[in-house]
């Protein structure tokens, strides 16, 4: 059993964060990396991306959004409790390079993602910009921590409520626009990893995206998290997660991700009207 | 001929009717009484020279245990199949018996052969169920460590007889839940999931330590393992790597590996969804490809899950379907279709990227090819559409390289399965040994077993001898 020792609620109870012990897991994870768990016998196996993790005291942090049955059910574990299973650390660990200036792009939970890979690209001494993004202000996570892992940190939502009014992709391209950018990172949403490697094309700046497809076991042996990189088959699990964006296919990944939609709306809902009779 | 086998005709085991079965996950044979095991006994001829044994990949004492069952005698009987085979229960009801043991009984010349495997089943079930449950001898403890990396049938092997010999034994398992493919590829009714289970508490009973969710090569490498303190390893991690065949169109939503769609369905339960958390694509018109024992068992879960109708489309004849004759038989009693000497070219979708449909072609078949099959050749012109909202791609596996990859130490062949001595089960890096399907690539429980035992023995040789 993996225990939840620290437990917040991020975004208005909509983004929460666990700190679990998994000693054997922090000793080995690398930024980039992700684990599965899973929370009861019949429960489902979630990937989720390590945030932080403590090798002193053996332990790892994930943030995750609330989206549907499983993650609603992760919600209800408090400090004390359990996962019954965690898996990690899985996929390939992020290729870090010391390239001089390099931008890092995160919208929603992907910010999460993201916190980790702009911690350690800084820490080996490159000039990191960092532009975040959310829906509304209220919905923003982990500004501060972003703050201290970049060199300067641009936060925009969609309804103007702080920061910059509009998309992550514009204050981006006022960034590429300076020039001499080496690369972009970008993690979140699929149509907005999709739009930032559309504009980084044209300014010809190499840029990693970190793909979440439908996964299994994690390892290999399903080849239900397949996406299309420079027309091959890639299992994100093992080959990724993090790939290089020019070459994805959004489009494939958006209907990949919808393959169970209505099962797990239905599964969610059921769930939640019983959860709220009691 | 035929006469004969009329007079002196094998026990039928019992079956749950096909209408009703094809819609449930219960097991199928539903297992003989104690007479109907002693009356099928009776049908051995207790050879001198029993060429059944010759068949068996383990050398089960085949005459010896049916004739402790003619006497009555099941203890008896279960304790000498254990001690060359320590899963009768999986085997008797796993193995292909047709091509092994039974393939070679003498009465099977004249008429059906000895019901060895229904017998060897009957004898564990009864030990299950009536058994004292007492843990055979261990030797003193010798104070050395093993860790074995996979809980499939070669690693479970490997960990009981090790334990036995005296040596402290460790599994380590990737998933959440030990079995390998006994729980999470072969489904609930040919396999019934309890049987697993007791089988690795039986393991625990006697002092082998498990641990699930470690997965070798991530978690923990090998020479981290060594570390650690352990003195040898044995690597039995299967060959979970899931085959496509490269068609345009195959990453279109609805076309799954089976390993995915047999992951979801046994080790997830996914056939109780919404009941647990993990679903799982219900199909209407499902297409099965391939003809091993996966496919059988992917279509026959999907029927269970509901499908109007399931093809299994296979481009070579029946002859050279490879899955277990039984497993035939009962797929097509419950309904599914087999379209033979069809190969699929191209899958086709909806503006929604799910499937819609497959294009196939006919084919015929031709020259010999290296095998010694004849050959599938398409039939020009020959092209037709076959309708499907669910495909189950069962073409094969290959080796994972998960842990392969990170042992560059460990010697491979071309196609990435680890290079052993034979025998022996030595790989080329000092202190492991490997075996069953990374070694021989996709196989069958009961090589994967043998293997595990050479190797045991050899790694007590080692730990007692040296390298
Ligand atoms: C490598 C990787 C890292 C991830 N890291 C994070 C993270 O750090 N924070 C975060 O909030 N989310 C992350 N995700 C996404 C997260 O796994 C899904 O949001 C979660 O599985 C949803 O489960 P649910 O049952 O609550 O929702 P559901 O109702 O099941 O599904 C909601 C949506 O989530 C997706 N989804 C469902 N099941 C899975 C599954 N088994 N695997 C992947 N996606 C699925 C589907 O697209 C679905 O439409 C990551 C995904 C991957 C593959
Ligand atoms: C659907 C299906 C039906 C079959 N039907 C039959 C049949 O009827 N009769 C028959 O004789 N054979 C059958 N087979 C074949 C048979 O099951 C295999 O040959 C046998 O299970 C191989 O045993 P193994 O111990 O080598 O590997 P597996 O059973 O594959 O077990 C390997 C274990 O290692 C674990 N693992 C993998 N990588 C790692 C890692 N890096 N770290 C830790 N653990 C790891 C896996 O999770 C798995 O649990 C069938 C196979 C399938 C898939
Ligand atoms: S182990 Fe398999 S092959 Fe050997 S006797 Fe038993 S059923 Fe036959
Ligand atoms: S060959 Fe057949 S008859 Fe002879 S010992 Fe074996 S099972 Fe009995
Ligand atoms: S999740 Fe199964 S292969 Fe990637």
């Amino acid at each position: 059993m993996f225990k939840i020792v620290r437990r917040e609620e991020m975004a208005e109870g909509t983004v929460i964060l666990n700190e679990i012990e998994a000693p054997a897991i922090a000793k080995k994870a690398l930024p980039g990396q992700f684990v599965i768990l899973k929370a009861g016998e019949d429960g489902e196996r979630i990937p989720l991306t390590m945030a932080y993790t403590d090798k002193d005291n053996g332990t790892i942090t994930i943030i995750y959004m609330v989206v549907g049955k499983s993650t609603e059910l992760f919600k209800e574990l408090q400090v004390g409790d359990s996962f019954t299973d965690v898996i990690g650390p899985l996929g390939k660990a992020t290729h870090l390079e010391k390239l001089g200036k390099v931008i890092c792009v995160g919208g929603g939970t992907g910010v999460a993602v993201l916190h980790p890979i702009t911690r350690a690209m800084k820490e080996i001494g490159n000039d990191v910009t960092c532009i975040i993004g959310a829906r509304t202000k209220d919905l923003l996570i982990l500004e501060e921590q972003m703050t201290e892992a970049s060199h300067d940190l641009r936060v925009c939502t969609d309804d103007g409520s702080y920061g910059h009014h509009g998309f992550v992709t514009d204050v981006m391209k006022e960034v590429l626009e300076q020039g001499d950018v080496k690369q972009v990172v970008a993690i979140g949403p699929v149509p907005m990893m999709k739009a930032v490697s559309n504009i980084t094309k044209e300014f010809n700046v190499p840029t990693l995206v970190s793909l979440n497809p439908i996964m299994v076991d994690g390892t290999g042996m399903c080849g239900g998290c397949r996406v299309s990189v420079a027309g091959e088959t890639k299992f994100a699990c093992v080959d990724g997660p993090e790939f290089d964006g020019h070459q994805v296919d959004y489009d494939e990944l958006m209907l990949r991700l919808q393959a169970y939609l209505e099962d797990e709306k239905k599964c969610h809902n059921d769930y939640c009207t019983i959860r709220d009779a009691q | 001929m035929a006469e004969k086998a009329k007079k002196n005709p094998r026990v039928a085991m019992p079956e749950q009717d096909p209408q009703v079965r094809a819609r449930n996950f219960l097991e199928v044979p539903t297992g003989y009484t104690p007479k109907m095991a002693q009356e099928e006994a009776a049908r051995c001829l207790q050879c001198k020279k029993p060429a059944c044994v010759a068949g068996c990949p383990v050398e089960v004492d085949i005459p010896g245990f049916i004739d402790l069952i003619s006497q009555g005698d099941i203890t008896a009987a279960i304790r000498n199949l254990w001690t060359k085979n320590a899963l009768p229960a999986v085997c008797g009801r796993v193995c292909p018996q047709e091509i092994q043991c039974e393939g070679k009984c003498i009465v099977g010349k004249k008429g059906e052969p000895v019901a060895i495997g229904n017998l060897e089943r009957f004898c564990a079930d009864y030990e299950r169920e009536n058994g004292t449950g007492e843990l055979p001898p261990k030797a003193e403890a010798t104070g050395k460590k093993v860790a074995v990396v996979g809980s499939g049938p070669s690693g479970l092997t490997v960990a009981g007889d090790l334990i036995l010999k005296g040596h402290d034994v460790t599994i380590l398992e990737a998933f959440h839940k030990p079995g390998g493919v006994l729980v999470y590829g072969i489904p609930e009714f040919r396999l019934p999931k309890d049987i697993v289970a007791q089988e690795v508490n039986f393991l625990e009973r006697l002092g082998v330590k498990l641990e699930c969710n470690a997965v070798v090569g991530r978690t923990v490498s090998l020479d981290e393992l060594f570390e650690e303190g352990y003195d040898a390893i044995y690597v039995g991690v299967g060959a979970g790597l899931p085959r496509f065949m490269n068609l345009p169109g195959e990453n279109l939503v609805g076309i799954l590996s089976a390993n995915e769609y047999l992951t979801r369905a046994n080790l997830m339960k996914a056939y109780k969804f919404p009941e647990v958390d993990t679903p799982i694509p219900m199909g209407k018109n499902v297409v099965v490809l391939g003809a091993g024992n996966v496919a059988m068992d992917a279509a026959r879960t999907a029927m269970r899950l509901g499908a109007e109708n399931v093809r299994v489309v296979y481009r070579r004849s029946r002859e050279e379907m490879p899955a277990r004759q039984a497993e035939i038989h009962h797929a097509e009693e419950e309904g599914i279709e087999m379209y033979l000497l069809t190969n699929p070219t191209q899958y086709l979708g909806n503006e929604k990227g799910r499937l819609t449909g497959m294009e196939c072609l006919k084919m015929e078949l031709g020259e010999p090819d290296d095998s010694g099959r004849r050959r599938p050749v398409p039939i020009e012109g020959s092209e037709f559409h076959l309708e499907c909202d669910l495909c189950i791609v069962a073409v094969g596996s290959g080796a994972n390289p998960l842990l392969t990859s990170e042992t560059p130490d460990m010697k491979l062949n071309q196609w990435g399965y680890v290079m052993t001595e034979e025998h022996s089960g030595k790989t080329t890096k000092k202190g492991v040994w490997a075996g069953g399907d990374i070694v021989t690539g996709a196989a069958t429980v009961i090589l994967a077993m043998g293997a595990g035992r050479e190797a045991a023995n050899s790694i007590h040789d080692y730990l007692t001898l040296g390298w």
